[in-house]
Protein backbone atom coordinates (compact mmCIF):
# COMPACT_ATOMS: atom_id res chain seq x y z
CA UNK A 1 0.00 0.00 0.00
CA UNK A 2 1.60 2.85 -1.28
CA UNK A 3 0.25 6.96 -1.82
CA UNK A 4 1.11 7.97 -5.19
CA UNK A 5 2.91 11.10 -5.50
CA UNK A 6 1.33 13.77 -7.64
CA UNK A 7 3.16 16.85 -9.16
CA UNK A 8 1.40 19.73 -7.21
CA UNK A 9 3.13 18.06 -4.31
CA UNK A 10 6.67 19.79 -5.38
CA UNK A 11 4.26 23.42 -5.58
CA UNK A 12 6.30 25.01 -2.22
CA UNK A 13 4.41 26.08 0.97
CA UNK A 14 1.51 24.69 -0.39
CA UNK A 15 -0.85 21.52 1.08
CA UNK A 16 -3.06 20.63 -1.77
CA UNK A 17 -5.65 18.14 -0.21
CA UNK A 18 -6.18 15.69 -2.21
CA UNK A 19 -6.88 11.83 -0.89
CA UNK A 20 -4.04 11.42 1.22
CA UNK A 21 -4.39 14.55 3.20
CA UNK A 22 -8.40 13.82 3.58
CA UNK A 23 -7.73 10.55 4.84
CA UNK A 24 -5.15 11.25 7.77
CA UNK A 25 -7.29 14.67 8.10
CA UNK A 26 -10.63 12.98 8.35
CA UNK A 27 -11.51 12.83 12.31
CA UNK A 28 -10.26 16.57 12.34
CA UNK A 29 -12.42 17.78 9.50
CA UNK A 30 -15.16 15.45 10.51
CA UNK A 31 -15.36 17.30 13.90
CA UNK A 32 -15.06 20.97 12.24
CA UNK A 33 -18.13 19.94 10.13
CA UNK A 34 -19.93 19.51 13.12
CA UNK A 35 -19.47 23.07 13.96
CA UNK A 36 -21.97 24.25 11.33
CA UNK A 37 -24.63 23.70 15.00
CA UNK A 38 -24.54 25.99 17.47
CA UNK A 39 -25.51 23.19 20.18
CA UNK A 40 -21.75 21.84 18.99
CA UNK A 41 -19.97 24.72 19.07
CA UNK A 42 -21.45 25.23 22.52
CA UNK A 43 -20.00 21.69 23.29
CA UNK A 44 -16.91 22.28 21.97
CA UNK A 45 -16.34 25.46 23.80
CA UNK A 46 -17.37 24.73 27.04
CA UNK A 47 -14.76 21.20 26.94
CA UNK A 48 -12.15 21.41 23.75
CA UNK A 49 -9.91 18.54 24.93
CA UNK A 50 -13.41 16.04 25.49
CA UNK A 51 -14.73 17.30 22.23
CA UNK A 52 -11.78 16.22 20.21
CA UNK A 53 -11.27 13.17 22.46
CA UNK A 54 -14.86 12.10 21.62
CA UNK A 55 -14.07 12.67 17.69
CA UNK A 56 -10.95 10.78 18.06
CA UNK A 57 -8.39 12.81 16.84
CA UNK A 58 -4.75 12.12 17.25
CA UNK A 59 -2.45 13.85 19.86
CA UNK A 60 -0.97 15.79 17.81
CA UNK A 61 -4.43 16.89 15.85
CA UNK A 62 -5.75 17.31 19.46
CA UNK A 63 -2.60 19.67 20.47
CA UNK A 64 -2.95 21.91 17.49
CA UNK A 65 -6.52 22.58 18.23
CA UNK A 66 -6.28 23.25 21.15
CA UNK A 67 -2.96 26.05 20.87
CA UNK A 68 -4.54 27.23 16.99
CA UNK A 69 -1.33 25.82 15.12
CA UNK A 70 -3.32 26.11 12.30
CA UNK A 71 -0.28 25.27 9.84
CA UNK A 72 0.40 22.07 11.84
CA UNK A 73 -3.25 21.16 11.29
CA UNK A 74 -3.10 21.67 7.44
CA UNK A 75 -0.31 19.18 7.76
CA UNK A 76 -1.85 16.36 9.96
CA UNK A 77 -4.90 17.04 6.56
CA UNK A 78 -6.94 19.67 7.94
CA UNK A 79 -8.58 21.18 5.15
CA UNK A 80 -8.69 25.23 4.68
CA UNK A 81 -12.72 25.55 4.81
CA UNK A 82 -13.10 23.02 7.90
CA UNK A 83 -9.72 24.90 9.66
CA UNK A 84 -11.92 28.54 9.17
CA UNK A 85 -14.70 26.79 11.78
CA UNK A 86 -12.10 26.26 14.33
CA UNK A 87 -10.30 28.97 13.88
CA UNK A 88 -13.03 31.15 14.68
CA UNK A 89 -12.97 29.53 18.37
CA UNK A 90 -9.72 31.33 18.71
CA UNK A 91 -10.92 34.80 17.38
CA UNK A 92 -9.27 34.21 13.33
CA UNK A 93 -10.67 34.77 10.43
CA UNK A 94 -9.13 32.76 7.07
CA UNK A 95 -6.81 36.12 6.89
CA UNK A 96 -5.38 35.88 10.31
CA UNK A 97 -4.83 31.93 9.77
CA UNK A 98 -3.21 33.63 6.21
CA UNK A 99 -0.30 35.72 8.28
CA UNK A 100 0.26 33.13 10.97
CA UNK A 101 1.23 30.78 7.62
CA UNK A 102 3.91 33.89 7.13
CA UNK A 103 5.36 34.57 10.81
CA UNK A 104 3.51 38.12 9.88
CA UNK A 105 1.06 39.89 11.14
CA UNK A 106 -2.30 40.59 9.96
CA UNK A 107 -2.17 43.95 8.96
CA UNK A 108 1.07 42.70 6.86
CA UNK A 109 -0.76 39.73 5.29
CA UNK A 110 -3.10 42.52 4.05
CA UNK A 111 -0.07 44.66 2.95
CA UNK A 112 1.49 41.77 1.23
CA UNK A 113 -1.88 41.43 -0.67
CA UNK A 114 -2.23 44.80 -1.31
CA UNK A 115 1.52 45.49 -2.88
CA UNK A 116 1.28 42.35 -5.13
CA UNK A 117 -2.30 44.40 -6.67
CA UNK A 118 -0.42 47.21 -7.00
CA UNK A 119 -0.71 49.12 -10.38
CA UNK A 120 -3.71 46.66 -11.81
CA UNK A 121 -6.02 49.44 -13.13
CA UNK A 122 -3.05 50.58 -15.74
CA UNK A 123 -2.99 47.02 -16.84
CA UNK A 124 -6.93 47.11 -17.10
CA UNK A 125 -6.46 50.04 -19.03
CA UNK A 126 -3.61 48.41 -21.14
CA UNK A 127 -5.53 45.40 -21.93
CA UNK A 128 -8.75 47.91 -22.47
CA UNK A 129 -12.78 47.54 -22.56
CA UNK A 130 -12.60 47.05 -18.35
CA UNK A 131 -15.24 49.13 -16.47
CA UNK A 132 -13.49 52.40 -14.43
CA UNK A 133 -16.70 53.60 -12.53
CA UNK B 1 -38.00 26.32 -26.17
CA UNK B 2 -35.15 27.55 -23.03
CA UNK B 3 -32.86 29.93 -23.87
CA UNK B 4 -29.54 31.30 -22.68
CA UNK B 5 -29.36 34.89 -22.43
CA UNK B 6 -25.88 35.32 -21.03
CA UNK B 7 -23.19 34.28 -18.54
CA UNK B 8 -21.54 35.89 -15.72
CA UNK B 9 -18.59 35.48 -13.35
CA UNK B 10 -18.23 36.52 -10.34
CA UNK B 11 -15.97 36.18 -6.90
CA UNK B 12 -18.07 33.72 -4.34
CA UNK B 13 -15.49 34.65 -1.21
CA UNK B 14 -17.47 35.09 2.15
CA UNK B 15 -15.83 38.53 3.04
CA UNK B 16 -18.27 39.85 0.23
CA UNK B 17 -21.13 38.46 2.25
CA UNK B 18 -20.00 39.80 5.31
CA UNK B 19 -19.32 42.99 3.34
CA UNK B 20 -23.05 43.00 2.08
CA UNK B 21 -24.80 42.31 5.68
CA UNK B 22 -23.22 45.33 7.00
CA UNK B 23 -23.20 47.19 4.52
CA UNK B 24 -19.79 48.61 3.80
CA UNK B 25 -20.50 48.88 -0.04
CA UNK B 26 -19.55 52.30 0.35
CA UNK B 27 -16.53 51.74 2.59
CA UNK B 28 -13.20 53.00 0.89
CA UNK B 29 -11.96 49.75 0.61
CA UNK B 30 -15.56 47.45 -1.01
CA UNK B 31 -16.40 50.65 -3.53
CA UNK B 32 -14.95 50.21 -6.02
CA UNK B 33 -15.72 46.62 -6.11
CA UNK B 34 -19.18 46.91 -5.74
CA UNK B 35 -19.79 49.55 -7.81
CA UNK B 36 -18.47 47.51 -10.43
CA UNK B 37 -21.84 45.36 -10.13
CA UNK B 38 -24.40 48.19 -11.02
CA UNK B 39 -23.72 47.24 -14.73
CA UNK B 40 -24.46 44.01 -14.22
CA UNK B 41 -27.37 44.14 -12.49
CA UNK B 42 -28.27 46.82 -14.71
CA UNK B 43 -27.88 43.95 -17.39
CA UNK B 44 -30.04 41.62 -15.41
CA UNK B 45 -32.97 44.08 -14.96
CA UNK B 46 -32.86 44.76 -18.54
CA UNK B 47 -32.85 40.85 -19.61
CA UNK B 48 -34.95 39.26 -16.53
CA UNK B 49 -33.87 35.77 -16.61
CA UNK B 50 -36.52 33.35 -15.31
CA UNK B 51 -33.82 30.98 -13.95
CA UNK B 52 -30.37 31.19 -13.17
CA UNK B 53 -28.18 27.73 -12.78
CA UNK B 54 -25.32 28.40 -10.58
CA UNK B 55 -22.15 26.65 -10.82
CA UNK B 56 -19.97 26.60 -7.21
CA UNK B 57 -18.80 25.03 -5.26
CA UNK B 58 -19.96 23.55 -1.72
CA UNK B 59 -17.22 24.96 1.35
CA UNK B 60 -18.08 22.32 4.01
CA UNK B 61 -22.08 22.71 4.14
CA UNK B 62 -23.99 20.26 2.23
CA UNK B 63 -21.19 17.80 1.05
CA UNK B 64 -18.88 16.73 3.86
CA UNK B 65 -16.06 14.68 2.89
CA UNK B 66 -17.70 11.35 3.00
CA UNK B 67 -19.51 11.84 -0.26
CA UNK B 68 -17.62 14.54 -2.81
CA UNK B 69 -19.34 14.18 -6.33
CA UNK B 70 -17.11 15.43 -9.01
CA UNK B 71 -20.60 17.06 -10.63
CA UNK B 72 -23.76 17.44 -8.13
CA UNK B 73 -27.06 18.86 -9.40
CA UNK B 74 -29.65 20.50 -7.70
CA UNK B 75 -33.25 18.61 -8.48
CA UNK B 76 -35.08 20.37 -5.92
CA UNK B 77 -38.21 22.78 -5.52
CA UNK B 78 -36.75 24.72 -2.74
CA UNK B 79 -32.83 25.30 -1.45
CA UNK B 80 -32.02 26.11 1.94
CA UNK B 81 -28.98 28.14 3.02
CA UNK B 82 -28.05 27.64 6.64
CA UNK B 83 -25.37 28.17 9.32
CA UNK B 84 -22.14 27.38 8.09
CA UNK B 85 -20.29 27.44 11.54
CA UNK B 86 -18.52 30.75 11.51
CA UNK B 87 -20.88 33.50 11.53
CA UNK B 88 -21.96 34.42 7.80
CA UNK B 89 -25.77 35.37 8.04
CA UNK B 90 -28.18 33.04 6.76
CA UNK B 91 -30.12 33.97 3.97
CA UNK B 92 -33.66 33.32 2.81
CA UNK B 93 -34.21 30.13 1.06
CA UNK B 94 -34.25 30.00 -2.65
CA UNK B 95 -36.65 28.66 -5.24
CA UNK B 96 -36.18 25.31 -7.78
CA UNK B 97 -37.36 24.19 -10.74
CA UNK B 98 -37.49 20.39 -10.53
CA UNK B 99 -38.69 19.90 -13.77
CA UNK B 100 -36.01 21.69 -15.47
CA UNK B 101 -33.58 20.39 -12.98
CA UNK B 102 -34.72 17.16 -13.85
CA UNK B 103 -34.37 17.49 -17.22
CA UNK B 104 -31.04 19.56 -17.60
CA UNK B 105 -29.73 15.97 -15.34
CA UNK B 106 -31.04 13.88 -17.94
CA UNK B 107 -29.53 15.51 -21.15
CA UNK B 108 -26.39 16.08 -19.02
CA UNK B 109 -26.23 12.12 -17.98
CA UNK B 110 -27.01 11.34 -21.82
CA UNK B 111 -24.56 13.21 -22.80
CA UNK B 112 -21.73 11.23 -20.72
CA UNK B 113 -21.70 13.91 -17.65
CA UNK B 114 -22.36 11.61 -14.86
CA UNK B 115 -24.06 14.05 -12.67
CA UNK B 116 -24.92 13.56 -8.94
CA UNK B 117 -28.58 14.52 -8.54
CA UNK B 118 -29.62 16.30 -4.93
CA UNK B 119 -33.57 16.38 -4.08
CA UNK B 120 -32.40 18.11 -0.60
CA UNK B 121 -29.36 20.30 -1.00
CA UNK B 122 -28.40 23.10 1.00
CA UNK B 123 -26.62 26.13 -0.37
CA UNK B 124 -23.78 27.81 0.82
CA UNK B 125 -22.25 31.23 0.23
CA UNK B 126 -20.45 29.81 -3.00
CA UNK B 127 -24.13 30.03 -4.04
CA UNK B 128 -25.82 32.73 -1.72
CA UNK B 129 -22.95 35.17 -2.15
CA UNK B 130 -23.13 35.74 -5.69
CA UNK B 131 -27.34 35.83 -5.69
CA UNK B 132 -27.00 38.85 -3.18
CA UNK B 133 -24.28 40.82 -5.19
CA UNK B 134 -27.25 40.49 -8.31
CA UNK B 135 -29.92 41.24 -6.37
CA UNK B 136 -30.28 42.20 -2.56
CA UNK B 137 -31.77 45.25 -3.63
CA UNK B 138 -35.26 43.36 -3.65
CA UNK B 139 -37.25 42.36 -1.26
CA UNK B 140 -37.52 38.04 -3.16
CA UNK B 141 -34.87 36.44 -5.20
CA UNK B 142 -36.35 37.55 -8.73
CA UNK B 143 -35.63 34.10 -10.45
CA UNK B 144 -35.49 30.50 -9.78
CA UNK B 145 -32.26 28.42 -9.18
CA UNK B 146 -30.52 25.47 -10.28
CA UNK B 147 -27.44 24.91 -7.79
CA UNK B 148 -24.42 23.22 -10.10
CA UNK B 149 -21.62 21.94 -7.40
CA UNK B 150 -18.47 21.04 -9.10
CA UNK B 151 -15.68 19.57 -6.74
CA UNK B 152 -13.33 22.60 -6.25
CA UNK B 153 -12.33 21.12 -2.94
CA UNK B 154 -10.83 17.56 -2.63
CA UNK B 155 -8.50 17.20 -5.17
CA UNK B 156 -8.79 15.14 -7.83
CA UNK B 157 -10.89 17.80 -9.21
CA UNK B 158 -11.96 17.89 -12.76
CA UNK B 159 -9.75 19.77 -15.02
CA UNK B 160 -10.72 22.84 -17.28
CA UNK B 161 -11.19 20.60 -20.31
CA UNK B 162 -14.12 18.32 -19.04
CA UNK B 163 -15.54 21.75 -16.93
CA UNK B 164 -15.73 23.13 -20.28
CA UNK B 165 -16.83 20.16 -22.37
CA UNK B 166 -19.89 20.22 -19.56
CA UNK B 167 -20.64 23.42 -20.38
CA UNK B 168 -21.02 22.35 -23.42
CA UNK B 169 -23.26 19.76 -23.01
CA UNK B 170 -25.41 21.95 -20.58
CA UNK B 171 -25.81 24.39 -23.82
CA UNK B 172 -27.62 21.33 -25.41
CA UNK B 173 -29.59 20.41 -21.86
CA UNK B 174 -30.91 23.62 -21.76
CA UNK B 175 -31.88 24.37 -25.26
CA UNK B 176 -33.75 21.14 -25.41
CA UNK B 177 -35.97 22.19 -22.80
CA UNK B 178 -39.65 22.72 -23.99
CA UNK B 179 -40.69 25.65 -22.07
CA UNK B 180 -40.26 29.44 -23.17
CA UNK B 181 -37.43 29.86 -19.90
CA UNK B 182 -34.72 32.84 -19.91
CA UNK B 183 -31.67 31.14 -18.98
CA UNK B 184 -28.58 32.96 -17.19
CA UNK B 185 -25.61 30.98 -15.88
CA UNK B 186 -23.07 32.15 -13.54
CA UNK B 187 -19.60 30.74 -13.15
CA UNK B 188 -18.48 31.76 -9.79
CA UNK B 189 -15.54 31.87 -8.16
CA UNK B 190 -11.60 32.92 -8.25
CA UNK B 191 -9.38 34.57 -9.14
CA UNK B 192 -6.03 33.62 -7.73
CA UNK B 193 -5.88 33.24 -4.25
CA UNK B 194 -4.33 30.83 -2.02
CA UNK B 195 -5.75 30.50 1.53
CA UNK B 196 -3.31 27.62 2.50
CA UNK B 197 0.24 26.98 3.85
CA UNK B 198 3.55 29.01 3.38
CA UNK B 199 2.28 30.23 -0.15
CA UNK B 200 -1.08 31.53 1.19
CA UNK B 201 -1.87 34.92 -0.21
CA UNK B 202 -0.34 35.11 -3.68
CA UNK B 203 -2.40 37.16 -6.14
CA UNK B 204 -1.16 37.49 -9.76
CA UNK B 205 -3.18 39.56 -11.46
CA UNK B 206 -1.16 39.27 -14.72
CA UNK B 207 -2.69 35.89 -14.09
CA UNK B 208 -6.18 36.76 -13.35
CA UNK B 209 -6.22 39.20 -16.71
CA UNK B 210 -4.92 36.77 -19.10
CA UNK B 211 -7.69 34.59 -18.34
CA UNK B 212 -10.45 36.96 -18.13
CA UNK B 213 -9.31 37.58 -21.80
CA UNK B 214 -8.75 33.99 -23.04
CA UNK B 215 -12.05 32.83 -21.00
CA UNK B 216 -13.91 35.54 -23.50
CA UNK B 217 -11.68 35.22 -26.63
CA UNK B 218 -9.87 31.65 -26.78
CA UNK B 219 -11.30 29.01 -24.10
CA UNK B 220 -9.58 26.52 -25.36
CA UNK B 221 -6.63 28.15 -23.72
CA UNK B 222 -7.53 27.12 -20.12
CA UNK B 223 -8.48 23.52 -21.52
CA UNK B 224 -4.60 23.02 -22.00
CA UNK B 225 -3.18 23.60 -18.46
CA UNK B 226 -3.66 21.04 -15.70
CA UNK B 227 -4.53 21.44 -12.67
CA UNK B 228 -1.30 21.47 -11.43
CA UNK B 229 -0.33 24.35 -13.58
CA UNK B 230 -3.19 26.53 -12.97
CA UNK B 231 -2.91 26.36 -9.00
CA UNK B 232 1.40 27.03 -9.52
CA UNK B 233 0.03 30.45 -11.08
CA UNK B 234 -3.68 31.14 -9.36
CA UNK B 235 -2.99 28.96 -5.78
CA UNK B 236 -4.61 26.54 -4.73
CA UNK B 237 -8.22 28.42 -4.37
CA UNK B 238 -7.32 29.62 -7.88
CA UNK B 239 -8.59 26.69 -9.37
CA UNK B 240 -12.28 27.83 -8.72
CA UNK B 241 -11.86 29.53 -12.33
CA UNK B 242 -12.25 25.91 -13.54
CA UNK B 243 -15.99 26.81 -12.51
CA UNK B 244 -15.70 29.73 -15.36
CA UNK B 245 -15.69 27.23 -18.19
CA UNK B 246 -18.33 25.57 -17.23
CA UNK B 247 -19.87 29.07 -17.57
CA UNK B 248 -18.24 29.53 -20.93
CA UNK B 249 -18.90 26.22 -22.51
CA UNK B 250 -22.50 26.55 -22.57
CA UNK B 251 -22.72 30.14 -24.83
CA UNK B 252 -21.28 30.28 -28.00
CA UNK B 253 -17.75 30.53 -29.52
CA UNK B 254 -18.07 33.98 -30.29
CA UNK B 255 -19.15 36.20 -27.71
CA UNK B 256 -20.02 39.63 -26.99
CA UNK B 257 -18.27 41.50 -23.88
CA UNK B 258 -21.39 43.41 -22.17
CA UNK B 259 -19.01 44.25 -18.99
CA UNK B 260 -15.72 43.59 -17.70
CA UNK B 261 -14.33 44.71 -14.34
CA UNK B 262 -11.86 43.72 -12.13
CA UNK B 263 -10.73 45.01 -8.79
CA UNK B 264 -7.70 43.36 -6.37
CA UNK B 265 -7.23 42.34 -3.59
CA UNK B 266 -10.68 41.75 -1.87
CA UNK B 267 -9.96 39.34 1.18
CA UNK B 268 -7.29 37.37 -0.67
CA UNK B 269 -8.47 37.32 -3.92
CA UNK B 270 -8.55 39.27 -7.67
CA UNK B 271 -12.42 39.56 -8.41
CA UNK B 272 -13.03 39.34 -11.83
CA UNK B 273 -16.69 40.31 -13.38
CA UNK B 274 -17.83 39.53 -16.74
CA UNK B 275 -21.15 39.81 -18.81
CA UNK B 276 -21.54 37.81 -21.57
CA UNK B 277 -23.89 37.15 -24.81
CA UNK B 278 -24.40 34.92 -27.17
CA UNK B 279 -23.46 36.72 -30.35
CA UNK B 280 -26.76 35.02 -32.71
CA UNK B 281 -29.80 33.20 -31.55
CA UNK B 282 -29.04 29.44 -32.78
Amino acid sequence: MVWKQHDYDAIPGTYVFDGQRSHSGYNLNRMAFSFNEQANRDEFARDMDAYCRKYNLSDEQREAVLRGDFLKLLQLGGNIYYLAKIAVFHGLTVQDAGASFHGITTPEFKQHLVNQAQGFEEKLRKTGGYWHG
Amino acid sequence: MAKIVGGLTTSHIPAIGNAMSQKLEKDPYWKRFFDGYEPVKAWLDEVKPDIAIVVYNDHGLNFFLNQVPTFAIGCADQYENADEGWGLKTLSSFKGDAQFSWHLAESLINSDFDMATCQEMLVDHGLVVPMALMWRHLDEWPVKVVPLAVNTVQHPLPGARRCFALGKALRQAIESYPEDLKVVIFGTGGLSHQLQGERAGILDTDFDLQCMEKIIHDPEWLTQLSNTEIMEKAGTEGIEVIMWMVMRGALQPEVKVVHKHYHAPISNTGAGVLVLENTNDS
